[in-house]
């Protein structure tokens, strides 16, 4: 049903894009994409909007299974049957393209300034020189909370480390609640909810990542480390039988209200509004002694950029430099609450829990997830291992600082940093 | 037939006299040999011996500057001389091990007992039992990889209920996420799927051993237990053979189970990993690591040698052995 409605809506609009062109000579841009969840959005918000302020360009919505996406779009762009635009995925996947010359330097274009260096690092040659995509969106790590459950047992949102670790003690205690709900049998849990999560107020994000990066510190420092040690404190205050809880699993012991805290990534935000039948709140992964600075995990996720054999570079320019604007981050936004945009202008959002997330850009210093950029290139591969290692600390099978030993042990086997 | 011999009287004599003269002068070629091996052949060429030598050869080469350059046995010195692939290479051989002999030891001496019983003229239901028994083999992987992490689920499984109806509950751990116990949890989850097909195979071996066998056996005295013992089983040993073979061979190249249970990182921390979730992961890549079709070929060669190596061993110094009776 979805398909044909698909198929129809996309025949609809290329017989109204071809009629367009035939009356006024309007400009028809098609935008690859693998979100084909987004369709109805970009059909009835997005691109009406664009359209009515820029008449004569008309913008097509072509999106494929993400599954499919990244071999249907390399078969496209060398056979030259691309779309103007294409919605491009972090890091590596993009610079490859970028490096074959299927997606154009977009360095000077209008509206690039209005993202931070962090927002446009994930489509930027590795020197940083060069950025080939527009950042659209970005998810943000924290942890979701039991609103009902914290007034219950009158906790306050904890703030530090210590606070965080006597709320947890206190649920335990009671008894009601499990405490946190998270399990590491999907091992990726362990790490992207987990270390990801937490770390970047250890490393001191942007400045930590970097610094791994180029060589300058090693995952065997205190800094990489104590997060690990911190993830092994977590073990006591996780449900029962937690090495075989799945993600899944996790998640519905969230909604159904027997836990009281969730690890949790943005992107959890649209399914747990539908789904829990009790009051939520959010906070940011609480910091080591009040005062410090606070880092969050705000991970790029989704860019788009521009196909350099497009025959509407211009009007495909037009529409970039409005993707980049305040206006299409507001609408998209809130469209997708989970999914926040990466402009540095803020943006209201309607939904207080997504509202909550997005005000920790605010106060916190952003960084993305340091394993992403560059150093999972290579085999072993960082972000895997990191999955185990992550995993094998929160189940006691290793201690951190073996585990770290490891992870660094790994990343010397390939990764030289340039010095 | 028995009179076959003393029946051949001249014309037979002569007949083959006859052709035997008519082969001399001009050998008649049998195309028809031909015609009909061909179709088998052919398609067993094209699926199976070309895609063989196909991933023989691509482990050779390796991938230098996106082009496919020849590297004879680099790849294989890389797997058994780097500490990291090799620690991986061993780990998944000595967990494919562990899981073959868990399957030797509990899956087909079971199917060799249900077979005992189902042969059982005394038993009703037989056949009710045998269906039941089989229906596992024919699910889907997913399903029973599904079926049995609900089962097992520390929040929603009915393992740890119906432990805590008899006051065990004390013995309910999360066995798919110890390392100690993932690996036998999964062999005997494989176990109890495809515990059907030895019993099929020695229900079949036990069903052809003629009556005047087992009749001669009981004048004798050899009655129970000990006819099974000193009567059916040498006479179904053959079968066992075979079943024993079909089992490493299944064995050395699963894989479904493990990737639908535990995923393609097989934790926890490997713990699960066999060979075919190692060579999945590292042909096909996961996540951020990009596949590498060459090491991926290299392990996928290693399989295959080990399993040739396996199956030439149980060939010659078993098969040969086996002593078979005549009826």
């Amino acid at each position: 049903m979805t398909n044909r409605l698909l198929t129809g809506l996309l025949m609809a609009s290329s017989i109204l894009g071809t009629a367009g062109i035939a009356l006024a000579q309007d400009k028809t841009l098609t935008i690859e994409s693998w979100r084909n969840d987004d369709l109805a959005i970009w059909q009835e918000k997005l691109i009406p909007a664009f359209e009515k302020a820029n008449p004569g360009i008309k913008v097509t919505f072509s999106p494929s299974a993400p599954t499919e996406y990244n071999a249907a779009l390399n078969a496209k762009l060398d056979a030259g049957s691309a779309g103007d635009l294409i919605t491009c995925r972090p890091f590596d996947a993009s610079l490859e393209l970028f490096k074959k010359g299927h997606l154009a330097d977009l360095t000077g274009l209008a509206g690039m300034e209005n993202f931070s260096d962090v927002a446009k690092s994930a489509w930027q040659t590795d020197d940083g020189k060069a950025s080939f995509c527009v950042p659209m969106a970005s998810v943000i790590h924290g942890f979701i909370y039991n609103k009902d459950a914290f007034e219950k047992l009158g906790i306050a949102v904890p703030a530090t480390e210590e606070e965080f670790f006597a709320a947890l003690e206190k649920i335990k205690a009671d008894g009601t609640f499990i405490p946190m709900a998270m399990g590491t049998k999907d091992l990726w849990e362990a790490a992207t909810m987990g270390y990801q999560n937490i770390g970047p107020n250890y490393w001191k994000g942007e400045e930590g990542r970097l610094a791994l990066i180029k060589g300058e510190q090693k995952l065997t420092d205190a800094d990489w480390v104590a997060p690990y040690a911190t993830l092994a404190k977590w073990k006591p205050y996780l449900g029962d039988g937690f090495e075989a809880q799945t993600y899944p699993d996790s998640q519905n012991l969230f909604t159904l209200g027997r836990a009281a805290i969730y690890p949790a990534g943005s992107w959890e935000i649209s399914t747990f509004n539908t789904q829990a039948q009790f009051k939520m709140g959010a906070f940011a992964p609480p910091v080591q002694k009040a005062g410090d600075t606070c880092y969050i995990s705000d991970h790029n996720d989704i860019g788009i950029g521009l196909n350099p054999k497009s025959a509407n570079a211009d009007a495909a320019k037009t529409f970039l430099t409005w993707v980049a604007s305040p206006e299409f981050a507001t609408i998209y936004a809130n469209a997708l609450p989970g999914f926040f945009s990466l402009n540095s202008a803020a943006v209201k959002m309607e939904d207080p829990l997504a509202q909550e997330f997005v005000s920790w850009r605010d106060k916190c210093k952003p960084t993305i997830r340091s394993t992403y950029q560059v150093l999972s290139r290579g085999t072993p591969n960082l972000e895997n291992e990191t999955w185990v290692k992550s995993a094998n600390v929160i189940n006691g099978t290793e201690t951190p600082e073996a585990a770290s030993a490891e992870l660094q042990k790994g990343l010397d086997s390939w990764y030289k940093p340039a010095k | 037939m028995n009179n076959g011999p003393l029946a051949a009287g001249p014309r037979d004599f002569e007949m083959s006299q006859q052709s035997l003269e008519h082969s001399q002068d001009r050998r008649p070629t049998r195309w028809h040999i031909a015609v009909f091996l061909a179709p088998a052949l052919l398609v067993y060429t094209a699926v199976m011996i070309l895609p063989l030598f196909g991933t023989l050869q691509l482990s050779l080469f390796r991938n230098v500057d996106n082009a496919q350059v020849f590297a004879g046995f680099d790849n294989f010195r890389t797997l058994f001389g780097d500490p990291r692939w090799s620690a991986s290479f061993w780990n998944a051989l000595g967990n494919n091990t562990w899981f073959f002999i868990i399957h030797m030891l509990v899956q087909n001496p079971i199917g060799v007992v249900l077979a005992a019983l189902l042969s059982s003229p005394k038993l009703r239901f037989s056949a009710f039992y045998r269906t039941a028994i089989f229906i596992p083999t024919i699910l889907s992987f997913v399903i029973v990889g599904f079926a049995w992490k609900l089962i097992l689920s520390p929040l929603w499984g009915v393992a740890p209920n119906l432990l805590d109806l008899v006051g065990l509950k004390s013995l309910f751990v999360p066995w798919l996420g110890k390392e100690e116990y993932a690996l036998t949890t999964l062999s005997l989850i494989s176990v109890w799927q495809f515990v059907g097909i030895p019993m099929m195979l020695i229900y079949a071996a036990m069903l052809s051993i003629p009556d005047e066998v087992i009749e001669a056996a009981e004048c004798d005295g050899v009655t129970g237990f000990s006819q099974f013992w000193k009567i059916q089983l040498p006479l179904i040993l053959p079968s066992i053979g075979i079943i024993s073979i079909l089992t490493f061979v299944g064995n050395f190249n699963a894989f479904d189970l493990i990737y639908s249970a535990q995923g393609a990182l097989a934790g926890p921390n490997y713990a699960t990993d066999i060979l075919g979730t190692f060579l999945y992961r590292t042909f096909f890549g996961f996540q951020l690591q990009i596949g590498d079709k060459n090491m991926g070929a290299t392990i996928a060669s290693m399989m295959f040698f080990i399993i040739l190596a396996g199956v030439c061993l149980y060939l010659f110094l078993i098969q040969t052995r086996l002593r078979r009776y005549q009826f």
